[in-house]
């Protein structure tokens, strides 16, 4: 994907002449202003980009994983404006003006964050590649219960979703965008489950 | 990825009226899908227009006459979780729900959900297999290929493929109307004139001519909504498409059948409607168990299975009968 020389044309926004807004032409490279775990980054990238890479290449932050870069395994996962998304299905030049977390910001004044505490207790990794993947999807993931959305695992969706109601078989649906070739998946329930009451 | 270049639009005339005229130039939203065609090489627009910027595009509200708008920047997640999506369209939710995945579900939009093209694996493959879809004249390597995920109903001999999308089920069923902004005016199309069979065509999905931009799905008010199910049947229990899936939506008077309507995933290049099972359907009741049966059977008089997904048959007529019962229970 990348390539190895890159026109560093900083042209952000230009007008065309039927009025919409042009962000860039071609190969040519774009500015793109973020946020990525509480600090402002600019990221020069390529239109095909995937925010994945821009993360790992442009910004250094290597514990984003790239895995299947289909939108299949779930490796990539981070937040943008607290939502998990899939980061390899993701144009980084579509993020500008966006909130960024990747798992190098969970952590909180040295403190681990509730659900990395909890993978490490309940062993919820073998071989790590999927392991802040995992991390980001469940910590969203409790938000996302909390806010009372129901999975395909609740039994009935007119009803209201409580947080009480997350299940392991609910926590098992949720995370199903997650793969883990090692197969943690019971330690990893554990763990998201324990968070839960934790976060 | 091949090179592209990138525009941001955020007035909704403009953007149409610069889709219209570039024959090489995509929409993009969430992107799930379009970026997995541009890496399988399936599609390689040199250009592509973001929309997410355009105004009052993502709304899912009520209109005065009591329908349900969603807006085609909606989100799947928002409204799967949307608390009157849910209590008054279950068969939307949950056909949102079984869906994807809770990453996906956050970035893909309404619009794209029901522009997704086929998994064919064929059609999918960059390898360069026959596939009219990608190379109109090709030729069709899963008619007489490994078919077992392929069509049932309406295929032709240049396209034996399925379409992917769960919501387009429910929306089929309960006679949603996709509202299209074109150049000149504002349109509304039937759920169920929206995509299209493959016949000698089957790189045209559906309907939609360029210069055409989805602004909302609207669903309208009726009694069936609440007595209404998904139930979809596929190969691992969760993130996965449908082998067979169907959207029941009914109205029952003392545990008869006063209307029916069934939609099936899984089973045609469209969403399937079994209009036949409708009809056969109404006034049996719903404790009746042959006598669903051999109504539902009436629609499948017609079903032509290939020589892998014989298997659909029965197994799409047991999932109707289950989607009808639980969406039964409903009302």
């Amino acid at each position: 994907m990348g390539q190895a020389s890159r026109s560093q044309s900083n042209a952000t926004v230009e007008s065309r002449p039927d009025g919409a807004r042009m962000a860039e032409t071609g190969s040519q490279s774009v500015r793109v202003s973020v946020t990525v775990n509480g600090h402002a980054r600019t990221m020069v990238v390529e239109p095909r980009m995937t925010l994945l890479d821009a993360l790992r290449e442009e910004l250094a932050l290597t514990g984003t994983k790239k895995g299947c870069d289909r939108g299949e395994c779930g490796a990539c996962t981070v937040h943008v404006e607290g939502r998990r998304v899939l980061s390899c299905m993701t144009l980084a030049v579509m993020q500008q003006g966006k909130r960024i977390t990747t798992i190098e910001g969970l952590e909180q004044d040295g403190s681990l964050h509730p659900v990395q505490a909890a993978f490490i207790e309940h062993d919820g990794f073998q071989c790590g590649f999927c392991t802040s993947g995992q991390i980001m999807s469940g910590v969203a993931m409790i938000e996302e219960a909390k806010a009372g959305w129901p999975s395909a695992a609740t039994a009935d969706v007119t009803k209201a979703f409580t947080i009480a109601e997350l299940s392991s078989a609910e926590i098992r649906e949720r995370m199903s965008g997650n793969l883990c070739r090692c197969a943690c998946y019971p330690n990893i329930v554990d763990a998201v489950a324990d968070a839960t009451g934790r976060s | 990825m091949h090179s592209f270049a990138l525009s941001r639009a955020d007035d909704t005339a403009q953007a149409i009226a610069v889709h219209a005229n570039d024959a090489q130039l995509a929409f993009i939203a969430g992107g799930t899908d379009l970026l997995g065609l541009m890496k399988d090489r399936a599609t390689l627009p040199e250009r592509l227009l973001d929309i997410n910027g355009l105004p009052d595009l993502a709304r899912i509200e009520a209109l005065p006459d009591g329908s349900l708008r969603i807006g085609a920047l909606a989100r799947m997640s928002d409204v799967a979780a949307n608390i009157d999506v849910r209590r008054r369209f279950p068969v939307i939710a949950e056909s949102l729900l079984f869906a994807a995945s809770g990453q996906l579900r956050n970035m893909a939009s309404i619009g794209g959900n029901i522009m997704q093209r086929t998994r064919c694996a064929y059609f999918r493959d960059d390898d360069g297999p026959a596939c009219n879809k990608r190379r109109p004249g090709s030729g069709c390597s899963a008619r007489h290929g490994l078919n077992r995920n392929h069509a049932i109903f309406g295929w032709s001999d240049a396209c034996v493929a399925t379409h992917p999308s769960d919501l387009a089920v429910a929306l089929a069923a309960l006679d949603a109307n996709v509202v299209v902004r074109g150049l000149a005016k504002v349109r509304s199309i039937p759920f169920t004139d929206f995509h299209r069979l493959p016949g000698s065509t089957p790189e045209r999905d559906n309907t939609l001519d360029r210069g055409d931009l989805i602004v909302a799905i609207d669903v309208p008010t009726r009694v069936e909504g609440r007595g209404s199910h998904y139930l979809k049947i596929r190969d691992r229990e969760s993130y996965e498409f449908a082998l067979v899936s169907v959207a029941a939506a009914v109205a029952t008077d003392r545990r008869h059948l006063r209307s029916v309507r069934l939609a099936m995933g899984g089973v045609a290049h469209k969403p399937w409607r079994l209009a036949a099972a409708e009809t056969a359907l109404r006034g049996v009741s719903l404790d009746d168990i042959d006598a669903l049966r051999s109504a539902i059977a009436e629609s499948f008089i017609d079903a032509r299975p290939l020589d892998h997904n014989g298997f659909k048959v029965e197994l799409a007529q047991r999932v109707a009968l289950r989607a009808l019962q639980t969406a039964g229970e409903r009302t």
